[in-house]
């Protein structure tokens, strides 16, 4: 993507190198409650980077934070040498950062298709280019079976695939997955962990808040615990 | 292959409907419907498929219907210019009106769209200077024949229909039915949803305000009640997109066609029948009950809303495949 010359922000770097993401001391306040407060991260490109932390501990408004579905309370977000916080929730996504929802936010009367269609437009113009994009996404996530189906009638499985299919095909060069094994069986909590891995051998930097510890541990290469809103590891 | 020959058969009936049928009644009545098949083609699209449901359609059409009066009145322009400036004034009040109320989500629009017609409403009343007022204006019609107004109304149907069938199989479409569904999926997908909110807007008021042009042509008069009217303008809209079937190409076409045919059976007080009814029996009783059968028009169209809503939720084309094994099976049931 190119940026016009005044979104840069020359950074003050120092000695030490600059992350590919870092997140510098970022708050959240609702009213007095510290949804999260002074978190800071560096997130190295290629890895998989593993949030984990007790429930409302502020996993997930931190991915909220990032793609600026809330702004900021305090701190800064950096990415790729920009500050990306004060940006729009779809600038953010045109920037390269793409993120599922934990509660799954289908486009519910659209098939599996169009709703992958639709966030491919982002990259392509052309109709026949989106739907590539988007038949390539399907496939790569195993859910050609499921395309022609309406979102509204997929198996919550298939809908947390779904989540990631639509983000792969906006892109993304860093990837928020909020909770995706959570609520499935043993074997589907399998097949998202390989799902993952291949998309970070795709070279794709993820950022993965789960409850599962097995699938955290398996596949992190970096964890940060937090605990009310704080960083306790 | 479906996709193309009906559309183009029923395109050719319409090219020679007038040819055939010379009654200026019937000619009259289905000018009607192709306005309304314009309108309801602008209300489905902010409304059906961009889902952000527009209660003051009358807004845009009486700004389209006054650009088109006053260009004449004032300026002493034609008034068929106001075709043009019509769709493109709505467009200008579409625009600032979009950007303030896009920043809110829920029935803020809405609300803001009804509120929006009463303004205009009250502006075209109390501005007398301009607008003549509850006087209305005047304008000459430039044909006495039907036939070149009920050709420009099939162009400007046929073209809102082609417009909605390119602009929903594409991004644009996409993106409109996107935000529907799910706006903050849609912004995390890279949407701009303000921007494309107000694209989908300007469409609607663009083919909404030429309508309204076009009506002050055919008429060749308008005042504030007609084309500011909530009810036989903005819900008529309303019942034109879901009665036919929300966010369907096709929908508007055939809900104009059922709105346009039941408003002037209550109009009519069903087709003279009632009329005709009280002659024959010399009961008075006839003469009141076609007095509020021809009143109770708003009524009736509240009780098709509820009736649509419970047995079409889709509308008539969106629903056609249950409605057609309905029919069939009731074929059965009496053969
Ligand atoms: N929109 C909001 N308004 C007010 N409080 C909120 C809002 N969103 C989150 N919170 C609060 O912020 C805290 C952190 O919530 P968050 O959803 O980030 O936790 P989490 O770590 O993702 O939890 P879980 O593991 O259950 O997903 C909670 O106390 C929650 O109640
Ligand atoms: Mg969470």
């Amino acid at each position: 993507m190119e940026h016009p010359k005044e979104d840069f922000v020359v950074l003050e770097t120092g000695n030490c190198l600059m992350a590919y993401f870092e997140a510098r001391k970022i708050s959240k306040f609702f009213g007095g409650l510290a949804a999260v407060n002074g978190v800071s991260f560096k997130v190295e490109q290629g890895q998989i980077y593993g949030l984990i932390g007790p429930n409302g501990s502020g996993k997930t408004t931190i991915f909220n934070l990032i793609n600026a579905y809330f702004p900021l309370t305090k701190g800064e977000i950096l990415f790729e040498d920009q500050k990306i916080s004060g940006l729009k929730t779809h600038q953010i996504c045109q920037r390269g950062i793409g993120r599922t929802f934990q509660i799954v936010k289908p486009l519910k009367r659209m098939s599996v298709l169009d709703n992958v269609i639709a966030s491919a437009f982002l990259r392509v113009r052309r109709k026949q280019d989106a739907v590539a994009v988007a038949e390539e996404a399907i496939e790569f996530c195993g859910l050609t079976a499921y395309k022609d189906k309406l979102a509204k009638s997929l198996p919550i499985a298939m809908r947390k695939r779904l989540e990631i299919t639509r983000s792969l095909a906006t892109k993304p060069k860093l990837l928020l997955l909020d909770e995706t094994a959570a609520g499935l069986n043993p074997s589907e909590v399998e097949q998202a962990i390989e799902i993952i891995k291949k998309i970070r051998d795709s070279g794709i930097t993820i950022v993965i808040v789960e409850h599962i510890m097995r699938v955290i541990m398996s596949i992190s290469d970096k964890i940060l615990a937090i605990n009310h809103g704080m960083v306790i590891a | 292959m479906k996709r193309v020959y009906v559309p183009l058969a029923l395109l050719i009936v319409l090219i020679l409907f007038p040819l055939v049928v010379t009654d200026a009644y019937y000619q009259h009545l289905m000018i009607l419907v192709l306005l309304w098949v314009a309108i309801g083609s602008g209300w489905n699209l902010i409304s059906g498929y961009t889902g952000q449901v527009l209660f003051g359609a009358a807004a845009f059409f009486g700004v389209g219907a006054y650009t088109a009066a006053l260009l004449l009145s004032k300026l002493d322009v034609s008034a068929w210019w106001g075709l043009p400036l019509g769709g493109l004034v709505a467009v200008l009040i579409a625009f600032p009106f979009g950007w303030i109320c896009f920043r809110l989500r829920g029935p803020y629009f809405a609300l803001a769209t009804l509120a929006l017609n009463e303004i205009f409403r009250h502006i075209a009343t109390i501005w007398e200077s301009l607008t003549e007022g509850m006087v209305g204006i005047l304008v000459m019609q430039t044909f006495i024949s039907k036939i070149p107004y009920y050709y420009i109304a099939l162009a400007l149907a046929a073209g809102s229909v082609i417009m909605i069938d390119v602009v929903t199989r594409s991004r644009l479409g996409y993106y409109f039915v996107s935000i529907r569904e799910d706006q903050d999926a849609a912004e995390s997908m890279g949407i701009n949803t303000v921007y494309y909110k107000m694209i989908s807007l300007c469409l609607s008021a663009c083919v909404i305000g030429l309508a309204g042009a076009l009506y002050t042509n055919y008429m060749g008069f308008i005042d504030p009640k007609v084309v500011f009217s909530l009810h036989d303008i903005s819900i008529m809209a309303i019942l034109v997109g879901i009665v036919g079937g929300v966010s369907t190409v096709y929908g508007p076409a055939m809900g104009a066609f059922i709105m346009v045919a039941i408003q002037e059976v209550f109009r009519s007080g069903g087709f003279g029948l009632l009329v005709k009814l009280g002659k024959a029996t010399g009961w008075p009783v006839m003469a009141t009950v076609t007095k509020y059968v021809s009143e109770a028009h708003v009524l009736s169209f509240g009780l098709l809303v509820i009736f649509v809503i419970l047995y079409l939720p889709n509308g008539v084309v969106g629903d056609w495949s249950t409605l057609r094994k309905t029919l069939l099976f009731w074929k059965r049931e009496t053969a």
